[in-house]
């Protein structure tokens, strides 16, 4: 049973063997942005490497170079805050819709980092779970090519939809702010100028009565 | 869920090879590359690096969805130093380009001419094209039945749909700051122009006041 998750991870982690990265010196922090539904699943993938400039190249970083993730969801709340090892993946679940801000940065927990220690993360983060349904599928009912291809329709059909209705939310959400910024320019004209009207009054009947008392009227 | 009767220690029995083979496949089965959002700080740049075989193709979409004027500028480099690609402040673009060298590649976006508006740019870059879901769908010898092409047709025509979706998800996301930079704009302007106002008026009268005040010793006898 746990045997299928870990060869998935092991085979995660060997497809990135030359798999897109970004260079980073220690503790600088990189931030991204997903903007996803509520309920999704995001798993990151990642690999880092220590640069040795001996060898001109990157090699595995060590076990004492662990990778930081902040993950904060569009309310400013911490879905996420933990340590990893120097590879591995990391995992969240959406709980509201929105933007959702993924940080990281690289730490070394022993050692100093020589060499003005740069380092590359290689990245991979995925939206929503996908492949684990098709092996399990696809071995205990023997399908057919056909019918593993009319799943991938499915799941890429199952994918639009979701996105369609994120797309409802969002476009609920523009629309109630153009909606308070239509009310408030409205409200707030009328009330200065009723503000404008009441001061040119006031300004008057107060200077009226000072150039009384002043004797002057 | 594993298969029944496989002891720890003996071989991988049949079921669980086509597992394997079925995972390895399936979850290489995404196009490689990277999409991803990230914050660009004013005065800052970002690169990323991908390994590209040789003849391989990839492309690479990009665009600015928050900050300033929505521009960026973007340079593609080649393992052996070449620029392939130079743009500057590109609200967005797509580039493809087939590598002649094996090696890898690196892109970069630039906000250096910017002292302070941070930039939020999204890109996306693919390379290769996308491997079939089992590996003998590739090179086969018979042609495909009529439920497959049309399984082709439609699953070619999903991913368009997909692609249109994220590039009007991050229309509507530009809009919406926009949007909501207006609505704050117009909180903060009404009451900044609530207090100018009342700060006006009351310095009118005072000022007025002021003046007639001052004139104490010979007061204006027009009339008698």
């Amino acid at each position: 049973m746990a045997l299928p998750l870990l060869l998935g991870q092991l085979l995660a982690l060997m497809g990135l063997g030359d798999a897109f990265y970004l260079e980073v010196r220690e503790l600088e922090e990189k931030c991204f942005i997903q903007e996803i539904p509520d309920g999704t699943v995001v798993i990151g993938n990642y690999k880092t490497e220590l640069y040795d400039p001996a060898m001109e190249k990157y090699q595995p970083s060590p076990q004492w170079i662990n990778l930081f993730v902040f993950v904060k969801d569009p309310e400013n709340k911490n879905l996420l805050a933990r340590q990893y090892g120097p590879q591995g993946s990391f995992t969240f679940t959406s709980q509201s819709p929105g933007e959702h801000q993924i940080c990281l940065h690289l730490e070394s927990i022993r050692f100093a980092l020589f060499y003005d220690g740069k380092l590359a993360i290689h990245l991979d983060m995925q939206l929503g779970e996908r492949s684990n349904d098709y092996a399990e599928f696809a071995a205990k009912d023997k399908l057919t090519q056909l019918h593993l291809r009319v799943q991938q329709l499915v799941e890429q059909v199952e994918l639009i939809q979701k996105e369609q209705e994120y797309q409802r939310w969002r476009e609920e959400r523009f629309r109630q702010t153009s909606e308070s910024t239509n009310q408030r320019v409205l409200w707030w004209s009328i009330l200065q100028t009723f503000i404008l009207v009441a001061t040119g009054v006031w300004q008057m009947q107060h200077l009226k009565s000072f150039f009384k008392a002043k004797k002057l009227v | 869920m594993g298969p029944a009767g496989a002891r720890p220690g003996s071989p991988p029995s049949p079921p669980l090879l086509l597992l394997l083979l079925l995972l390895l496949l399936l979850r290489a089965a995404r196009p490689r590359g990277a999409e991803l959002t990230f914050e660009l700080p004013d005065s800052a740049k970002q690169c990323f690096h991908e390994d590209v075989e040789r003849g391989a193709k990839f492309s690479l979409d990009y665009q600015v969805i928050t900050g300033g004027h929505y521009d960026v500028d973007c340079y593609v480099e080649d393992p052996l130093g070449k620029t392939i690609y130079r743009e500057t402040k590109k609200q967005y673009d797509s580039f493809t380009h087939r590598a002649e060298v094996k090696g890898v590649y690196q892109f970069c976006f630039s906000n250096e001419f910017s002292t302070f508006s941070h930039k939020t740019v999204y890109f996306d870059f693919q390379v290769g094209d996308e491997p079939p879901i089992l590996p003998d769908m590739g090179n086969r010898v018979t042609a495909l039945t009529q439920m497959e092409s049309a399984c082709v047709t439609i699953h070619e025509a999903l991913k368009t749909v997909i692609d249109s979706q994220t590039h009007y998800r991050l229309r509507e996301a530009q809009d919406r700051a926009r949007a909501e930079e207006l609505n704050s704009r117009v909180s903060y302007w009404s009451v900044g122009e609530t207090v100018a106002l009342f700060l006006v008026s009351f310095s009118q009268v005072l000022l007025l006041k002021s003046f007639f005040t001052e004139k104490r010793p010979a007061p204006r006898v027009a009339h008698s």
